[in-house]
C-alpha cells in the first residue's frame, strides 16, 4: 500500500490565525458598545466606512498583487486594523477622513510592505498618524458625550444631523461644527494648561466640570474600563500576551505617578492617564498586534515599557491631545533591533 | 575523565521550559498484551540501523546463516554490528528503501527464513557478569549490536564507557502521544529491565538508578516498584514525572531529574548522569542472560487507521505490512503510515519497508484525523511558538532566517539546538511546518560546510603544486649561477694568465664575454628542454 507523506509534526493544535483575529474582534465589541453609546452615531458612520474600505482595499491590491482573495479577506486582519481604526478616529470625522486613513492603513502601511505577517508598522496606527498630521483640526471633532451639556453642544448630535455632518460636510441652520463638537477631557487640560490653568481649575470650572467623571472623562472612564475587560478575557484566552499590556499600563502608572506627586497641580493623575484617551484600546489591542511588536519574551517587557514612557511624553509635552499613535509606530521600529538583543539564553547556554 | 559525581538527584523535580499537554491515545495500543507474531517468509536487513556509517557486510548471497549470526560488523565507533532475525539463505545484498526520515534506499540482506529457528550456538554469561570487567561487557554489548531503542539508535556501549557517572537514568518516560511500548515492556518484563538497568550500572559503576515514568502509567509504575521492592538494595528509585511533551527527551528529563541543564555541546555524564532507555536495558539484560543479540523488539503498531491496534514483539526485518496484517490490517478510512509518533515520527510512502532497531511506532492515521493543510499562512508573529519551546529558541525568528537562508543568523539564534521535538509547529496558529524549515536549513548548512570543506582542499592543493613549482624554478636558478660562476672564475684564471699584454687581455676579456654568453644560451636551452620534459 502506498501512502503520501507529510512533514512532522502530524497532529496539531486547532487554533488558526483567522479564530484569534475574530476573537480579538470579539473583545472588541463591549468597548465598541460603549463608544457608541457616549459618542453617538458618528462612531458607527466610522466603523461603516473604514470596514467598507479596508476590505474593499484589500480586496483590490489583493487581486493587484495575483494572491487568493476571498480566504485571506476572511482572516479578520483587515476587518480588526478597520475596527481599531474607526474606534481610535474622532466621533465626527468627516468621511474623507476615514477612506483617507483606511486607504493608507491597508495598501501603504499592510501591502505595499507585503500583507500580512510582514508590515512593519501597525497599519491602523499609520493610518491614524497620516490623518493626524495632514488635518491635525478634524481630528480634533469629538461630539460632547451622552449626558454632558456645554454651551450650545447637548450630548452627540441625532443620527440625520450626525449623517448630513460626516457624509457632506452640512450642519442644520445656524449650527457650526464647535456646536455639536467638543474638546476630549485630555485635550482640554492640555490646551487650559497652556493658557496658565491648572488641572485642578479645570477640572473644577464650572463650564467643564461635566466632562470629568470620578477616575477620568465623562464616557471615556467607561469605555476604557470595558476596553480593559475585554483585554482581561483575550489575555486569559491566551490570544494576545499578557506582557506588553501589563508593561505599558504599569509604566505609565509609574511615570504619570512620579509626576503627578511632584506636582499635581499641572500634571493629571496615573489613574486618569490610563483611564483616558486611547489608552486600554492601546494596552489590549494596539500595542498587542504581534506582527509589529517584540516577539521575545523580554523584549515584549521592554517593548511595553517603551510605549508607556512615549505617551506619557507625547501627551504632557508633545504638540498632540494623545500620543498612542506616535508612541507605538516609535516603538514598531525599534522591535526588530529590541529582539535581537534580547534573545532568551537556550538550554544549556553556559552563561546562562 | 573525571566526573562530578556528587549524588544529584532529590524528589523536588525542576520544571521544563514551554512543553504541551497532549492527547496521548495510549488506550489504544494497552488492552492487550505483548503479542508474538508468526515468522514471516523473507526478511530485509538493512545494514544502517543507527547513527555513524554503515556496518560492513560478512555474508555474501548464497550463505546460510543462523538466527543471531552476525551478519554485519559495526563500520567504525559510532557504527552497530546487525545480526539474522532466523536462520535461512542469504538470498541477495542490495539496494532497497529504509525508514529513514530522507526516504532514500541503503544496502539490506535479504534473508530467505528456512523457518528452522535454528540458533547459533549460545554460552551466556548469566549472573558471573558481577565478576566481569566493564570492558567485557562492554564487548558483549556491543558484539550484541545494541543501540539506544528510544530513537536516537546511539551504540549503547559507546555511551558506556562514560565511568564513575553516579546516576544511571531509566527513560521509562514515553511522553509522544500513541506509543505504549515501553510501558507494555515495563508492565510485563519489569524484572528484565531492572536487571538489565543493574547490569549497565555495574559497567559504569552507578551509585544509583533512578527510573524516570510519567504519572499516566500506572501499571507501569506500580510493575516496577514491585520488583524493586523485591529487589530491595535501594540502588533503584522511581520517579514519576507529571505527563507532558517532551519530557521524555534525554536532555529535557535530565533538567526535570536534577534540575540542570546539560551544558551546550557536552555530554550529560559532566552532570553524572548517563541516560539508557527502559527498552535498552531490556536488550542488554537479554544480550547478557540470554546471550540473545538485537533481534528483535516491541513495536506499537497504533492509530485509528488499524484494525487491531496493539503492542508486538517484532523481529528487526519484518516487513511492516506482516506486521499490520497482524493487527487485523488498516481501516478503510486509514490515512497515513507514521513510523515514529505523531510529533516526530515521520511518515513513510510504503508499507513494504522492514522494522528497524529504531522503530518503537508504527501509527496509522485516519483521514479525519488529517489536518495538512496545502498552504499555510504567513507568521505573524504570534510568539506562541517561543512560548511552547523546550530549548527555549525563538521559532519565529529561525524561521524567518531559514526562509531568507541566513546562515549567520540561524547560527546566532542555535540552529543547532533545536531538537526538532514539533512544539513549534503544533501550536503555530499559521500552520507552518517549521520543523520542516529548520531541517532543511540544517541540511543547508551541513552541505556548504562540507563544499566548504571540499575547496578548501582543493585551495591547499593549488597552493601546494604552486610552491612546487616556484622550488622547482629556485633550484634551476641556483644551477644557473654556479654555473655562471664556475664561468666567470675561468676566464678571471684567463685573464691573470695574460696580465702583461695589454691588448691581449683586451681581445682575451672579449673573448670570454662572448663565451660567456654562449655558456648562458646553451644552459637557457637546457633548462627549457629540461622544462619541457618535466612540465
Amino acid at each position: 500500500m502506498l501512502f503520501k507523506r507529510t512533514p512532522s509534526p502530524h497532529i496539531k493544535q486547532n487554533i488558526t490565525v483567522q479564530n484569534m483575529m475574530y476573537n480579538v474582534l470579539y473583545a472588541l465589541v463591549p468597548g465598541t458598545l460603549a463608544s457608541i453609546y457616549f459618542f453617538g452615531w458618528g462612531v458607527l458612520f466610522n466603523l461603516i466606512i473604514a470596514i467598507t474600505v479596508c476590505l474593499s482595499t484589500e480586496a483590490i491590491i489583493l487581486k493587484l498583487r495575483q494572491r487568493e482573495v476571498t480566504n485571506t479577506l476572511m482572516d479578520g486582519s483587515a476587518l480588526l486594523t478597520a475596527c481599531l481604526l474607526a474606534l481610535a478616529l474622532p466621533s465626527l470625522a468627516p468621511w474623507w477622513i476615514t477612506v483617507i486613513a483606511s486607504i493608507s492603513a491597508i495598501a501603504v502601511a499592510k501591502h505595499l510592505y507585503g500583507g500580512l505577517g510582514f508590515n512593519p508598522f501597525n497599519p491602523a496606527m499609520v493610518g491614524y498618524i497620516v490623518v493626524m498630521i495632514s488635518f491635525p483640526l478634524e481630528m480634533t471633532m469629538w461630539s460632547a458625550p451622552m449626558g454632558v451639556t456645554i454651551g450650545n453642544a447637548s450630548g452627540w448630535p441625532d443620527f440625520s444631523t450626525t449623517f448630513n455632518w460626516v457624509f457632506s460636510g452640512n450642519l442644520p441652520y445656524g449650527k457650526t461644527i464647535d456646536s455639536i463638537s467638543m474638546a476630549t477631557p485630555m485635550d482640554l487640560i492640555k490646551t487650559q494648561l497652556n493658557q496658565l490653568h491648572d488641572v485642578i481649575e479645570t477640572r473644577n470650572n464650572i463650564e467643564y466640570s461635566a466632562l470629568f467623571s470620578s477616575i477620568s472623562g465623562t464616557g471615556w472612564q467607561w469605555v476604557n474600563i470595558l476596553f480593559l475587560g475585554g483585554g482581561i478575557w483575550l489575555a486569559k484566552k491566551e490570544v494576545i500576551d499578557w506582557r506588553i499590556p501589563t508593561a505599558f499600563l504599569l509604566s505609565l502608572i509609574f511615570i504619570a505617578n512620579i509626576f503627578a506627586v511632584m506636582d499635581y497641580s499641572t500634571n493629571s493623575s496615573a489613574l486618569f492617564h490610563v483611564f483616558s484617551g486611547g489608552t486600554m484600546l492601546c494596552a489590549f489591542f494596539i500595542a498587542t498586534d504581534p506582527v509589529t511588536a517584540c516577539t521575545t519574551p523580554k523584549g515584549r517587557w521592554i517593548y511595553g515599557i517603551g510605549i508607556g514612557i512615549l505617551v506619557y511624553i507625547i501627551r504632557s509635552w508633545g504638540g498632540y491631545p494623545d500620543g498612542i499613535a506616535f508612541a507605538v509606530v516609535l516603538m514598531n521600529i525599534a522591535a526588530p533591533l529590541i529582539d535581537y538583543y534580547t534573545q532568551p539564553k537556550v538550554y544549556g547556554d553556559p552563561d546562562r | 575523565m573525571k566526573h562530578n559525581t556528587a549524588a544529584i538527584v532529590t524528589d523536588n523535580l525542576a520544571k521544563i521550559h514551554g512543553g504541551l499537554t497532549l492527547d496521548a491515545y495510549k488506550n489504544l495500543s494497552t488492552d492487550s498484551a505483548i503479542s508474538n507474531m508468526a515468522q514471516c517468509k523473507q526478511y530485509i536487513v538493512p545494514l544502517q540501523q543507527h547513527i555513524g556509517v554503515i556496518s560492513q557486510p560478512l555474508v555474501k548471497a548464497g550463505d546460510r546463516v543462523l538466527k543471531g549470526q552476525m551478519l554485519a560488523r559495526p563500520g567504525d565507533l559510532l557504527s552497530a554490528a546487525v545480526h539474522a532475525p532466523v536462520s535461512g539463505i542469504v538470498t541477495d545484498i542490495k539496494q532497497h528503501e529504509i525508514p529513514h526520515i530522507s526516504g532514500l534506499s541503503d544496502l539490506c540482506i535479504f534473508i530467505t527464513n528456512d523457518f528452522k529457528d535454528e540458533w547459533l550456538e549460545r554460552q551466556p554469561l548469566g549472573d558471573e557478569y558481577n565478576h566481569t570487567s566493564s570492558s567485557n561487557l562492554r564487548k558483549i554489548v556491543r558484539d550484541a549490536g545494541i543501540v539506544g531503542l528510544g530513537g536516537a539508535t546511539f551504540p549503547s556501549s559507546v555511551k558506556q564507557t562514560e565511568m564513575n557517572v553516579a546516576t544511571l537514568l531509566l527513560n521509562g518516560v514515553e511522553c509522544e502521544p500513541y506509543i505504549t511500548c515501553d510501558d507494555m515492556l515495563m508492565r510485563e518484563y519489569a524484572k528484565e529491565i531492572i536487571s538489565g538497568a543493574d547490569i549497565i550500572g555495574h559497567i559504569i559503576k552507578a551509585r544509583q538508578c533512578i527510573i524516570a515514568i510519567e504519572d499516566n502509567k500506572p501499571e507501569a509504575i506500580e510493575a516496577m516498584q514491585s520488583v524493586i521492592d523485591q529487589e530491595g538494595t535501594g540502588f533503584f528509585k522511581i520517579n514519576i514525572i507529571p505527563t507532558k511533551y517532551p519530557s521524555g527527551g534525554e536532555k529535557q528529563l535530565i533538567q526535570i531529574i536534577t534540575g540542570q541543564e546539560v551544558p551546550k555541546g557536552r555530554y550529560p555524564a559532566e552532570l553524572g548522569v548517563l541516560c539508557h532507555n527502559v527498552a535498552t536495558a531490556y536488550a542488554i539484560h537479554r544480550a547478557i542472560h540470554e546471550a540473545e543479540p538485537l533481534i528483535s523488539r516491541i513495536v506499537t503498531i497504533t492509530g485509528h487507521g488499524i484494525t487491531k491496534p496493539q503492542n508486538i514483539q517484532i523481529l528487526i526485518g519484518t516487513p511492516m505490512q506482516a506486521c499490520i496484517e497482524h493487527c487485523g490490517g488498516y481501516t478503510k478510512n486509514s490515512d497515513e503510515l507514521i513510523m515514529g509518533g505523531p510529533m516526530m515520527g515521520f511518515s513513510l510512502d510504503t508499507d513494504t519497508l522492514p522494522v528497524v532497531k529504531a522503530t518503537n511506532c508504527l501509527l496509522v492515521t485516519a483521514t479525519e484525523e488529517s489536518n495538512h493543510k496545502p498552504k499555510h499562512l504567513p507568521c505573524i508573529r504570534c510568539g506562541k511558538c517561543v512560548e511552547a519551546c523546550p530549548v527555549r529558541l525563538l521559532p519565529q525568528q529561525l524561521y524567518w532566517y531559514a526562509s531568507s537562508h541566513n546562515i549567520d543568523r540561524l547560527h546566532e539564534h542555535n540552529l543547532f539546538d533545536c531538537i526538532e521535538c514539533g512544539c513549534c509547529a503544533y501550536v503555530c496558529p499559521s500552520d507552518i511546518p517549521l520543523v520542516q524549515y529548520y531541517r532543511h536549513a540544517k541540511t543547508l548548512i551541513w552541505q556548504q560546510e562540507r563544499e566548504r570543506r571540499s575547496s578548501d582542499i582543493s585551495r591547499e592543493r593549488h597552493e601546494a603544486h604552486q610552491r612546487r613549482l616556484e622550488k622547482i624554478k629556485r633550484e634551476r636558478e641556483e644551477k644557473l649561477r654556479k654555473k655562471r660562476e664556475l664561468l666567470k672564475k675561468k676566464s678571471a684564471a684567463a685573464a691573470s694568465g695574460s696580465e702583461n699584454d695589454k691588448t691581449k687581455t683586451d681581445t682575451d676579456n672579449k673573448r670570454a664575454v662572448i663565451a660567456e654568453a654562449i655558456a648562458r644560451a646553451q644552459a637557457k636551452k637546457a633548462a627549457r628542454e629540461k622544462d619541457k620534459k618535466s612540465g
